[in-house]
């Protein structure tokens, strides 16, 4: 009797146009889980020689160390504006920003708000984790109520702080938006789905549609004052009831139909 | 060099055309082969943003109006990024909201051309024309340490023509370049030969196409380690000082013979041109040193040509920004006056050919015996 193996199948490699670089970021941070979703989706959608990524002011303006592809660095909140510059000179690039919470939710709202009114065709990660983690720890616009930051000793008070701002719900109003959806990194699983969001967000671009959002609800244990697996638990329990996770808006028009 | 008219007809044998300052600048870029326009209307350049949006889609390029200025620049900069030759245009406080953009600019080395057309400030002030933003433009706008080429026309034709010159600058440099007009180069009408200038583009090397067959690039102005920046500032300041001594533009007239001399730019040295004419018929010997350049501003040549001169007086419309470099150039040699009207207000030949009358009596030959008059008017 002869036993019939299965010729060996890669299930988790080291994705191609990821860097081999060490990461400068915090333990328990999840950057590094959303970059690795970014340099699995340019492989697999084969997008290493046409992208050209614009990275924002935070923690994650390295991401070009970490992803092997063209990158333009950034003023504070601008992304979108510098990517709507990239992409109107270079029609054929996929173009994405890669924003936190800060970034793109409080300093560069205009240019958020516009580059979606004017449907351009960028794709955009938003990483909100509530904090602004690069300057220590400060309140983010969104910070959860009752939320204790450097900015805000005695928990983040509506009267005097304001409330969270749902960006992404706001901007799913917008015509211009084809995609809109939020996602987290707080489990195997959500991971997952989250990068079928990313998928379609990046689809969405290749197909010449408006422009599309992914905000994915992340960890910053040192803002956080927790330890990285119980800044994965309030992620997972605490965060998503002021965020709910699942797709916003889907605008998308209808896929072509399949070659036979 | 193919030299086309408007209408894109040869134009060996084109007649000079009214233009309204800000439309010819708009032309001179488009002709120049700017690839992409970002602005935001504001008084008074808007007419150079129309400009760009009847045109730029006509010939498919690229035109956006922005959001904010801060949208204008940031588009601007991610335009430039890709190796496109951009403009961007505004006035002087739509200028303040784009320096956080300017710095980024020349701290990532992108080509850019900047039009500030500029009104009276501080704050909103008014929609006159003003030369109040010299400092800004010269000596600053965003932080950090450095600087970009000023180029300051004072006519309309050569505003068209530093335009496309201001393009050859900035891709040379890898640099953003400012053309500084006052309202009244961007708002009157004048007869322009249609000679466009057609500058070649200056091959790059740097800009992001996607990462097809080469290893990726970052356009970057992030250094954290210390030792990298200063290194890149290093960098930046050996470029800073080859186009100070390279670029330099300016232009005398009347000085051979002259006993005071005017510095003007702009709008300025046109009424200084008037009132020079006024008081050569008076016997008063005046000439004009014009600076084309306010960054690099033309010292050396400044200081050479007035030296020996009895009073030098410069007249801008500001408080007085540009006599600072005026007297930095000639260190004392010469005594310095300055006239100037703001907030809109153009000093009119009179009251200019009077600031030279009054030079010209402060400096007359003292008697040891009778206080210094200079000494008197510098305290």
């Amino acid at each position: 009797m002869t036993l019939e193996t299965a010729p060996p199948r890669v299930l988790y490699a080291h994705p191609a146009s990821l860097t081999d670089r060490a990461s400068h970021y915090c333990p328990g941070c999840g950057h590094g889980i959303v970059h690795r979703l970014i340099a699995e989706l340019i492989d697999e959608l084969d997008l290493g020689e046409r992208a050209i990524g614009v990275a924002s002011v935070g923690c994650s303006v390295f991401i070009y160390d970490y992803l092997d592809i063209d990158f333009v660095e950034a003023p504070h909140g601008r992304a979108p504006a510098v990517a709507t510059g990239v992409r109107r000179l270079r029609p054929d690039a996929f173009v994405f920003t890669y924003q936190g919470d800060g970034d793109l939710a409080a300093i560069g709202t205009a240019e958020i708000v516009h580059a979606a009114a004017r449907g351009e065709r960028i794709a955009i990660v938003f990483v909100n984790n509530g904090v602004y983690g690069m300057t220590g720890g400060q309140m983010a616009p969104t910070s959860l109520l009752g939320q204790r930051t450097t900015s805000t000793p005695a928990g983040r008070d509506p009267t005097l702080a304001g409330y969270p701002i749902p960006i992404t719900e706001m901007l799913a109003l917008v015509p211009g938006v084809s995609y809109a959806a939020r996602g987290s990194v707080a489990d195997p699983a959500t991971i997952g789905r989250t990068k079928g969001y990313l998928r379609r967000a990046f689809e969405a671009q290749l197909r010449g549609e408006g422009l599309s959002i992914v905000e994915i609800l992340s960890t910053c244990p040192v803002g956080w004052g927790m330890t990285a697996p119980e800044a994965m638990e309030h992620l997972a329990r605490v965060v998503v009831e002021t965020y709910p996770t699942g797709v916003i808006v889907d605008r998308r028009q209808p896929h072509p139909p399949q070659e036979a | 060099m193919t030299t086309l008219s408007r209408s894109g007809r040869p134009a060996a044998a084109a007649p000079p055309t009214l233009m309204k300052g800000n439309d010819a600048m708009a032309e001179a870029a488009i002709q120049a082969g700017c690839d992409a326009y970002f602005g935001y209307p504001i008084t008074p350049q808007a007419e150079l943003l129309e400009w760009m949006a009847r045109r730029m889609p006509e010939l498919g390029r690229v035109f956006v109006q922005a959001e904010s200025e801060l949208g204008a620049i940031n588009m601007a900069l991610g335009a430039a990024a890709t190796g496109a030759r951009v403009l961007v245009s505004s006035s002087s406080p739509g200028i303040s909201l784009m320096a956080e953009g300017m710095s980024y600019l020349a701290g990532s080395e992108l080509p850019l051309v900047l039009v500030n057309v500029m009104r009276g400030g501080p704050g909103l002030g008014s929609i006159g024309p003003a030369q109040s933003d010299y400092f800004q433009a010269t000596k600053g706008h965003g932080h950090g340490d450095y600087r970009v080429p000023v180029l300051a026309p004072a006519s309309i034709a050569e505003a068209a023509d530093l335009v496309a010159e201001a393009f050859t600058l900035a891709e040379r440099y890898r640099t953003p370049v400012i053309v500084l007009v006052d309202g009244v180069i961007g708002q009157a009408m004048e007869p322009i030969v249609p000679d466009w200038r057609h500058p070649a583009r200056v091959p790059g090397g740097w800009e992001l196409t996607g990462a097809a067959g080469r290893p990726a690039r970052v356009v970057r102005s992030l250094h954290l380690r210390p030792e990298d920046l200063e290194a890149h500032n290093d960098h930046l300041q050996a470029k800073f000082a080859t186009i100070a001594e390279r670029e330099m533009r300016w232009a005398a007239e009347s000085l051979d013979d002259a006993e005071v001399a005017i510095v003007a730019y702009g709008t300025a040295a046109r009424v200084a041109r008037t009132a020079i004419e006024r008081a050569r018929d008076d016997g008063v010997r005046v000439g004009l040193f014009r600076p084309i350049s306010l960054w690099p501003f033309p010292s050396r040549e400044l200081a050479t040509r007035v030296r020996r001169l009895r009073a030098v007086v410069v007249v801008e419309l500001s408080a007085g920004q540009m006599v600072e470099d005026v007297r930095l150039a000639v260190a004392g040699d010469v005594p310095v006056f300055f006239h100037g009207r703001t907030g809109g207000v153009v000093p009119t030949p009179g009251e200019v050919v009077e600031a030279v009358r009054r030079a010209w009596a402060l400096t007359a030959p003292v008697d040891a015996d009778e206080p210094d008059p200079v000494q008197l008017v510098y305290g």
